[in-house]
């Protein structure tokens, strides 16, 4: 099966457009080596931006730029630059300037640094502010989709990537829709909304819950702003065990809270259950983390399991 | 604090500094190597501030990590704790064992946290921070009557996020003479060389100009490290920045000035080479 960080998508995508669209600059706060920036860096240097480690500068600069017809992509780890967040605010948000903001090293699947390298309050920053789009997706497909498409978005957007290799879980010839969940998998038992490092182990546990009878429908949210609140208030009408949202990032503001609002105010009281991180990431492997913050197939699994009693 | 410094002569002391750092570079790479992943460089190049500051200048009680009147030490640039906690280890803050956990579940964090490592007086890792931290330890300590020095390590890439800067304005207002910032000036970060990745010379004219004390030293001459340290506490008035000229990897040839060895562990047969240089350094 093929396995790739979206991390690697992106830097391999935006090399590959750069070609095509020589209005894409690209910017990073030395760490083009690890957002891989850098495969842009070496194709396109006059259009590569090396900032030093100078996030807030970074943000503004882009600002700039885009009003001077460019498309940047401004690069570092998410919670690096989310966490910049009164520039975002102002100079990107409300400005609606057209700047991609790539946040690599999502949630606590990138191991051994720890939290403080974690991104894990990044999406419900970013969700928060009018204009930001937020896209998070699964596989290399949707990644590469997703690149493509933010070449013709109007306004600020944020593209959350993984350290981590992720399994494919679309199909070949995947088409991204912006702003679309997609259905992964058929099932009224109950139904798994995941997003971009928890997609592949929602799958997984689809197959070990099948085995028991138990049919899951697996929804892939790669777009969490804007939420397709249809979906959930589909999922929660026709899956009589209700819905159980999984995320490598803090349950409050994320996937979760977007399929909570959409219920409630669908009038839709299905039962509702979020997965993800309470409180603070840690280091270890991010075999290990996964495991430990049940994001794994085993863990969804058997928190499915609890779920529906 | 160091009861054996009393009856030490200038040159005990230098000795007995340069074997501690020794040992520390040992368990260095030891954790790395073990964890399989972590920061050599700036680890290797910041160990003799370190240890001069706990095994020298610093007012501290491993027994009581809380002792109000301790001197604070933060690191900023907080990817390299294990230089830090070898310290730690070395000075009795924790049990040595416990420096095999690095960067495993539920043993030492990748970065320094305050609330989890006895001896952490701040959670950093992101870059910029840690000087702010140190700014307001100071303030504070002042206004109760100078009760502790504070010491902040900074990155020279950090030096490039603005925070830095904000923090050096500042502190000079304030006039925190109880402040000393350490430049690991190691010259790399992880793009690339400082001077091509986002150039910061003239240094010591920047910082003069934010009107701190600055004094320019070789970083692993322990002489000088200690000379500064006490030049620092008879300013007056200032804070003081100290501009510590390091080598990034020091004392592992083949990772001196290696920009691949910022955040990159050694193999086992890496890791025995590079031992075998420290000891015979
Ligand atoms: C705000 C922030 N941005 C980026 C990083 C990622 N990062 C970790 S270490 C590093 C380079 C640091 O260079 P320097 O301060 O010179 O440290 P040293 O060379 O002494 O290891 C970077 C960019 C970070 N930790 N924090």
């Amino acid at each position: 099966m093929t396995a790739k960080a979206t991390r690697q998508v992106f830097g391999e995508t935006i090399a590959k457009l750069g070609e095509t669209h020589p209005e894409i600059v690209v910017l990073d706060a030395d760490l083009s080596k690890s957002t891989k920036s850098d495969l842009f860096a070496k194709k396109f240097p006059d259009r590569f931006f090396e900032m030093g480690i100078q996030e807030a500068n970074m943000i503004g600069v882009a600002a700039g730029m885009a009003g001077a017809g460019r498309i940047p992509f401004i690069c570092s780890f998410a919670c690096f630059i989310a966490g910049r967040f009164d520039q975002i605010r102002l100079s990107l948000a409300y400005g609606n300037a057209n700047v991609r903001i790539v946040g690599s090293h999502a949630g606590v699947g990138i191991g051994e640094d720890g939290y403080s390298q974690q991104g894990l309050e990044d999406i419900a920053c970013m969700r928060s502010l009018a204009n930001m789009a937020v896209i998070q997706p699964g596989d290399d497909l949707e990644c590469a989709g997703a690149i493509e498409y933010l070449l013709t978005h109007q306004g600020p957007a944020f593209l959350r990537t993984t350290r981590q290799s992720l399994e494919r879980v679309n199909a070949e010839g995947y088409q991204f829709q912006f702003g679309k969940a997609v259905q992964l998998r058929e099932g009224a038992d109950v139904a798994i909304f995941a997003t971009g490092g928890t997609v592949q182990g929602a799958v997984r546990a689809h197959e070990a819950l099948k085995a028991s009878g138990i049919h899951a429908r697996v929804v892939n949210v790669h777009t969490l702003k804007p939420f397709d609140a249809e979906a959930a208030i589909k999922a929660g009408r026709e899956c009589k065990g209700g819905i159980l949202t999984v995320e490598d990032h803090q349950i409050i503001g994320g996937l979760g809270s977007a399929v909570a609002e959409a219920l409630a105010e669908g009038g839709v009281g299905a039962r509702l259950h979020r997965v993800g991180i309470e409180g603070f990431g840690e280091s270890g492997t991010p075999e290990e983390l996964y495991r430990h913050f049940q994001l794994d197939a085993a863990g969804i699994e058997q928190r499915v399991r609890r779920f529906l009693g | 604090m160091n009861p054996a410094t009393q009856t030490e002569t200038r040159e005990q002391t230098l000795a007995r500094l340069r074997k501690l750092a020794q040992g520390f570079r040992v368990d260095i790479i030891e954790m790395l190597e073990k964890a399989a992943s972590g920061h050599p460089g700036g680890s290797l190049s910041v160990i003799d501030l370190v240890t001069a500051l706990y095994f020298q200048q610093m007012r501290h009680d491993p027994k009581n990590p809380a002792w109000p009147e301790r001197d604070r030490f933060i690191l900023s640039k907080g990817h390299a704790v294990p230089a830090q906690y070898a310290a730690l280890a070395g000075a009795g803050y924790f049990p040595r064992e416990k420096l095999s956990t690095l960067r495993r579940l539920g043993g030492l964090q990748g970065h320094p946290v305050n609330t989890l490592t006895p001896g952490i007086e701040a959670c950093t890792g992101s870059l910029g921070q840690g000087l702010s931290i140190a700014q307001g330890l100071a303030m504070a300590s002042k206004a109760d009557g100078d009760k502790f020095r504070v010491y902040c390590v900074i990155g020279d890439g950090e030096m490039q996020e603005g925070q830095i800067w904000e923090a050096a304005l500042s502190a000079a207002k304030y006039q925190l003479d109880n402040l000393v910032c350490v430049l690991d000036y190691n010259k790399g970060q992880i793009d690339g060389y400082v001077k091509d990745v986002m150039p910061l010379e003239p240094i010591a004219d920047k910082w003069r100009a934010f009107n701190w004390h600055v004094i320019e030293i070789d970083g692993h001459d322990f002489g000088q490290i200690l000379d500064a340290f006490d030049e620092a506490r008879r300013t007056k008035g200032k804070p003081t920045f100290i501009l510590a000229n390091t080598v990034k990897g020091k004392a592992v040839s083949f990772m001196e000035d290696r920009i691949e060895w910022h955040g990159a562990a050694p193999s086992k047969e890496q890791a025995q080479k590079a031992i075998e240089e420290i000891k015979q350094s």
